[in-house]
């Protein structure tokens, strides 16, 4: 028993977590993993610790609930087994650990830069020598798009080796965005900072990060939120979940040259993000979720008037989506597009949409409940095909899903909480981790303090930085025209990847 | 005469009443109708930027193919009156004049070095390839029913008030409005509204293009759509007389335009490979106006 078990939001001391040496660790890790699809690595990195780099590696069981931690403490004089070797899942974690403190691996696939972070350890690795993978042949040509998207939304470079039309292979190059956001978390000292901070990980699960950090922080400060706060939670998540899918549905049917799909989808989501305005002022919702308060409480008011908002919203996305859903043509570009099988997406650690595409049950919601979704009961909706089509009609279900939860929640607004608890200072030398699933999927949230009870180290796993390799897989053998429409059913992120 | 003149009037509002039918159909307001006029005029007063990667073929490939089409339309009947240049076989003449500038927009497309511009023109010429076919089977197939091998003679001789000939021109209809839909590239083959260069044909061709260059092909685009329409009109005109044939002419444009912008509202695009079998089908439709005007004249035993 080298390792220590623990809940969802839960802390722990440091000293409580065992430590063993790397040969125990990797068996360890391994063995967890082995014949265990349900396992899944949520976050695995390192810190220094002096001239040694302290590794902690954290296995979530979806079956009990858990989630397994374990450390090793190594040095970078000796080279180290790769888990990627076996597992594929670790070969993103690893990468970055090479990047941040120059450790070999003897067996790694292969160690490129992840995001060039301002403190990586070979300082000679710049964007401009990425070591692309290249073939040498006369029948083939290389498209290299990016790193202006054409839709100029945000920087990546994508390198395509194409015969004729079809793609071969997908290389996805990234780091453009990285700004150093967790360090800054350490850096800046003030709650609101690290807040507003949380919620620019990413800007599109400004809710999704947002409470992850606020579990985090409150479970370090040993806080038990009221139900009214998680009330909030929840419900926000899941509003930002329909307001996202909505938007993305839009999206796919630009993609498409769908123009009805796109007008009519791209408004209906207008409604649902003026409501989060009405809420607390921001369509987008930051500054909605802060760690041990209720800033904007959702009172009655707010209760009726999104009903309303609902009950005009549910006919016209229920007869658009079936719309579109019988369109042959769109149809067409829809099924058998894009598919990603369901070992693939198991090797590489998919989670959210992503790997519920495939039939792979990754849904923290069921699996690792927070906030009021134990209440809900959630069943997670899984797709079989892993295709364009899956992923297209996850979200119309998600978002049908969600209204019913919102529908639910409604008829039970807690009380607000008149009694007003203070944040407690932050205990010292512990770990504390947080699992949410946005929109987009599974967001892990992990944090340690040091002896004086300061942050001393956070971590950040976004959904995207595992997904972006499912798109990679999902263009092989398609058309380059159907690129586009690929990468917008993913939708993933470029700053939630690059931090 | 009169033809150069129609066309110019119908390439003015053709595409604008298109784009303006697609706003409405989704809900907004949409430009003035004479918006993509105003945007070439705007670009007719720019300079153009040239990359220092192209040679002299980028540069004159614009002037080639405005002027391939321009003399093109001098070739176009409109009802009784000739067009400007009219003599035996000019059909053959108006596709290859096309043709000779297609095949400068593609080298020049291809002079930029771009691995996007690679990839539109090698659709372009696909689809053109597959297209070539179906108008020389049609027209020639008319030439055939006719015994005439220039458009005018052609056009004039078609109107026999037959219900057959009104059926062959239905299918030559069609087939002409799909080869104007896949030259202009619009939906269901392109999509001119993307911003993605991966699945572009057209646009993608004329990305490193500016200024008046850029303005010379949107031109050259406005034109070939009321060329193909005008030619689709002859089909059924004959030799009505030009108070009704003018009149009709541009509310037939109009049709065609609020038809197009409809089409392009309600349906999504097709997949690329399936381009390239929608296209061949147009050859087929061809062949069936080829066997008919066989059995019409006789000559199918």
């Amino acid at each position: 028993m080298n390792y220590i078990s623990i809940k969802n939001n839960q802390t722990v001391l440091l000293s409580d977590i065992p430590e063993s040496n790397y040969e125990w660790f990797y068996e360890m890790n391994i063995e967890f993993m082995t014949g265990h699809p349900e396992r899944h690595c949520v976050n695995y990195f390192g810190y220094r610790v002096g001239k040694n780099v302290k590794l902690i590696c954290c296995v979530a069981d979806d079956v009990t609930h858990e989630i397994h931690i374990s450390t090793s403490l190594v040095n970078k004089a000796h080279p180290l087994e790769s888990f990627s070797n076996t597992f594929l899942c670790f070969e993103k974690f690893e990468r970055e650990i090479h990047e941040n403190f120059g450790f070999n691996y003897t067996d790694h696939p292969w160690s490129k830069p992840v995001r060039y972070p301002h403190d990586r350890d070979d300082k000679t690795q710049i964007m401009d020598n990425y070591p692309f993978y290249s073939i040498d042949s006369e029948e083939l040509h290389e498209v290299g798009v990016g790193p202006i998207h054409a839709g100029i939304i945000e920087p990546g470079h994508f390198r395509f080796i194409c015969n004729g039309e079809q793609i071969l292979h997908l290389e996805i190059q990234l780091g453009y965005q990285h700004r150093g956001i967790e360090s800054l978390f350490v850096q800046k000292k003030q709650l609101a900072q690290r807040a507003t901070l949380a919620e620019n990980i990413t800007g599109d699960t400004v809710v999704g990060h947002g409470v992850a950090f606020a579990h985090v922080y409150e479970s370090l400060a040993n806080f038990k939120p009221a139900r009214d706060i998680e009330f909030a939670r929840t419900l926000a998540l899941e509003l930002e979940r329909i307001a996202i899918h909505v938007g993305d549905l839009s999206a796919v049917c630009t993609d498409i040259a769908y123009q009805l799909g796109s007008a009519v989808f791209g408004r209906l989501r207008t409604p649902i993000i003026n409501f989060m305005q009405e809420w607390c002022g921001s369509r987008l919702s930051k500054s909605l979720i802060r760690p041990g308060e209720n800033r904007y409480p959702f009172t009655p008011e707010l209760a009726q008037r999104l009903c309303q908002v609902l009950d005009v919203f549910e006919p016209d996305f229920m007869e658009m989506a079936n719309k579109l859903f019988t369109l042959p043509s769109a149809l067409s570009r829809f099924e058998r597009t894009g598919v990603v099988s369901f070992d693939d997406a198991l090797s590489i650690g998919a989670v959210g949409m992503a790997a519920r595409m495939t039939n792979l049950n990754r849904d923290i919601r069921a699996s690792h409940p927070f906030s009021l979704y134990a209440e809900l009961e959630h069943e997670p909706i899984l797709k079989r095909h892993g295709d364009v089509y899956s992923r297209v009609q996850i979200r119309r279900r998600e978002v049908e899903q969600s209204l019913r939860y919102v529908r639910t929640m409604l008829t039970d607004v807690p009380e607000i909480s008149t009694v007003n608890q203070e944040l407690k200072a932050l205990t010292p030398n512990a770990f504390s981790l947080s699992l949410v699933e946005g929109w987009r999927g599974e967001i892990c949230h992990c944090a340690l303090t040091d002896t004086k009870g300061e942050l001393m180290l956070y971590k950040i796993k976004d959904p995207s930085f595992h997904n972006w390799l499912a798109l990679a897989l999902s263009v092989r053998n398609n058309e380059i025209s159907d690129f586009p429409i690929c990468n917008k059913s993913f939708n993933l992120s470029y700053s939630g990847h690059d931090l | 005469m009169l033809s150069v003149l129609l066309i110019v009037l119908a390439a003015s509002f053709f595409t604008g009443v298109l784009i303006r039918t697609k706003s409405i159909a989704s809900g907004r307001k949409g430009p003035g109708i004479f918006q993509p006029l105003y945007d070439v005029f705007r670009l007719f007063r720019k300079g153009a930027v040239y990359s220092q990667t192209t040679s002299f073929i980028f540069q004159i490939a614009p002037t080639i193919y405005f002027t391939s089409v321009v003399v093109a339309m001098l070739v176009v009947p409109f009802g009784k009156s000739a067009g400007l240049i009219s003599f035996d076989g000019d059909f053959i003449f108006f596709a290859y004049v096309l043709g000779l500038g297609k095949f400068f927009s593609i080298i020049g497309a291809m002079d930029t070095g771009s691995s996007f511009e690679g990839m539109g023109a090698s659709r372009e010429a696909l689809y053109s390839m597959f297209a070539e076919p179906a108008f020389f089977i049609l027209i020639g197939s008319l030439a055939l029913l006719t015994g005439h091998t220039s458009f005018h003679d052609i056009f004039l001789s078609l109107h026999l008030g037959s219900s057959v000939s009104y059926a062959l021109g239905a299918l030559g209809a069609f087939v002409l409005l799909m080869i104007a839909m896949i030259e202009n590239s619009r939906m269901p083959i392109d999509d001119p509204k993307t911003h993605l260069e991966l699945t572009m044909v057209h646009e993608v061709m004329i990305l490193d293009n500016s200024g008046f260059d850029l303005g010379l092909i949107l031109t050259a685009g406005f034109l070939k759509f009321a060329i193909y329409g005008t030619l689709i009109f002859n089909l059924f005109s004959g030799t009505i007389s030009y108070q009704y044939a003018i009149p009709l002419f541009i509310a037939m444009q109009l049709l065609l335009a609020v038809v197009a912008g409809i089409v392009e509202s309600f349906m999504a695009r097709f997949r690329m490979t399936h381009n390239a079998q929608y296209i061949v089908v147009l050859s087929s439709v061809s062949l069936l106006v080829f066997f008919a005007t066989l059995l019409i004249s006789g000559k199918f035993i």
